[in-house]
């Protein structure tokens, strides 16, 4: 068939392609920046719905502390050994303990507290509302006069964006103590002096630099969860393919605003 | 109120999912504590038209009046404000909040559109539970710890709990059993006579149809292709509504479908 067709209906077909994927994209940018401004929106204008911000900060903050206390004095720990075995070499063992809160409270901290709760928060955002997008929930709280966005996202949104940073900071202690036992039990720092260069290098930017990213990164999770859970397909693999989405897509985004936060607050 | 206003209003509604035409021009006019059944094939756009008539989805053409008062172009804003509390919905699936308690879900209309406080609101709910059947202690349950037709049950006290005036049910006795379908049209027709409201069903279940419709409209195709009275129904002279309503294999719809 396609060989009898005319070189001009061929570049016709092909201008067709690239129009309907460049309308696609457009569109699902357009979706994206609607549903985005209509999230934040919501977040300003009464009513608000305290209860369910409430439950949401104890779902993102309280539970997730585990996960990401885990992942702080890993990496806390693991951060002391690998620099350790590194900086020995050129005898800078003194370096460590600024180079260990340095990385956890300027990337580390955010960046993987991050991509934790990306995957613990983004996932179970889309699963839920997916899940009441599917089974007609979200179009029932409509006919009971209440904006979903309102009453869902909002919420969500505020609590990612307060919760976040609380979390960062929570994990910065824990990873710069999980640092510090290992330095002092297992490698016979000197406690004190650890303790000493671990503040001396230390500035209040570092810390707000993490925080500040933190927000964001909160802001992105839930948003990205909230997003692809509204806009999940039908049943049980829309919902899946919801979540999947969700979490890749947050987890992502987290490591590309990283990159141009740091630029942002340190290119100077 | 005028006798002459329809409640409800439909004119040339038309919408369209990609290149299907689901519904093509549809006129409808309910009048106030009427009670229509519409029926129709799966997938003739049933849920789509009162999904429109409710804003759930934006129509391509045409317009929805509710009590003489264009709501299609509506902000969403203005519509949670100034028409939804009119509305009351029996979603097919129940589309109970699964994260609440049953008497929690019931109130749900009362708390956010009345400001009625809680305690309060609980009592209330009890009370609708009871218009339904149901029993005080399944207040503190949650959705999924009750049967398919308890939930039904609870989806249309949580329908009725905030009084509106029109009442929209979707397929409401789809995956009952007989005798649990004939309850919940038997609490349709006593709650909505209670309320004084309008209805609107959506049904193929033709023992619903003959227990609470008034007027039957019959859905084709996108069109309106037969209305009437529901005693007129086993009369209607239409071939399409005589094989739907005696679910025949055999007869024009069929037909029609093969061509398509």
């Amino acid at each position: 068939m396609d060989a009898t067709r005319s070189p001009a209906a061929l570049l016709l077909d092909f201008c067709q392609g690239i129009g309907t994927v460049l309308l696609q994209f457009c569109q699902g940018t357009g979706q994206f920046a609607w549903f985005t401004l209509q999230s934040v929106s919501h977040i300003f204008r009464p009513p608000f719905y305290w209860r369910n911000l409430v439950r949401q900060l104890i779902e993102v903050g309280y539970y997730s502390l585990p996960v990401v206390g885990l992942t702080a004095i890993f990496t806390g720990m693991v951060l002391v050994l690998q620099s350790y075995t590194g900086f020995s070499r050129f005898s800078a063992e003194s370096a460590i303990a600024s180079v260990v809160v340095l990385s956890i409270t300027r990337e580390l901290g955010p960046v993987l507290g991050g991509l934790m709760v990306a995957g613990r928060i983004g996932a179970a955002f889309a699963a839920e509302i997916g899940t009441m997008k599917v089974t007609e929930q979200i179009d029932a709280l409509r006919t009971l006069s209440t904006s979903p966005f309102k009453y869902l996202v909002a919420p969500r949104l505020v609590a990612g964006i307060i919760m976040l940073p609380c979390l960062v900071l929570v994990a910065d202690i824990i990873g710069v103590f999980g640092g510090y036992l290992v330095a002092v039990y297992r490698l016979d720092f000197n406690p004190h002096t650890y303790l000493q260069n671990t503040w001396s290098f230390l500035q209040n930017m570092d810390v707000i630099s993490g925080l500040v990213k933190a927000a964001v990164f909160g802001f992105i999770i839930t948003l990205m969860g909230c997003y692809h859970g509204y806009n999940s397909g039908k049943g049980a693999e829309g919902v899946g393919v919801a979540t999947t989405n969700a979490v890749v897509s947050a987890s992502i985004l987290i490591l590309l605003t990283n990159y141009f936060l740091t630029g942002l607050f340190f290119a100077h | 109120m005028e006798t002459n206003q329809p409640k409800i209003q439909v004119q040339g509604l038309t919408k369209k999912f990609g290149k299907k035409v689901v519904l093509n021009g549809i006129d409808l006019d309910v009048m106030p504590g009427e009670s229509l059944v519409v029926i129709g094939g799966s997938g003739t756009g049933k849920s789509v038209l009162i999904k429109c008539i409710l804003g759930l989805l934006n129509p391509d053409a045409g317009t929805v009046k509710i009590d003489g008062i264009d709501v299609t172009h509506m902000s969403a804003r203005r519509r949670e404000k100034e028409v939804m509390h009119k509305f009351g919905m029996l979603f097919q699936g129940g589309a109970l909040f699964d994260s609440m308690r049953v008497w929690e879900n019931v109130s749900f209309g009362l708390t956010t559109l009345k400001n009625i406080p809680a305690a309060e609101a609980k009592d209330i709910a009890i009370a609708k539970l009871a218009d339904v059947g149901l029993k005080p202690d399944v207040a503190d349950l949650f959705p999924a710890e009750l049967s398919g037709g308890m939930q039904k049950r609870v989806a249309l006290a949580r329908a009725i709990a905030t009084d509106p005036e029109i009442i929209f049910f979707d397929e409401p006795t789809t995956g009952l059993d007989p005798i649990m379908a004939d309850v919940i049209n038997h609490l349709i027709v006593e709650c909505v006579q209670k309320l004084g409201a309008t209805a609107v069903t959506i049904t193929h279940d033709m023992a619903s149809v003959r227990k609470i419709a008034r007027h039957v409209a019959m859905l084709h195709q996108g069109h309106i292709i037969w209305y009437g009275p529901a005693s007129q129904i086993d009369h209607s002279g239409n071939a399409y509504v005589d094989q739907f309503i005696h679910g025949r294999m055999e007869g024009p719809i069929e037909m029609a479908v093969r061509r398509d």
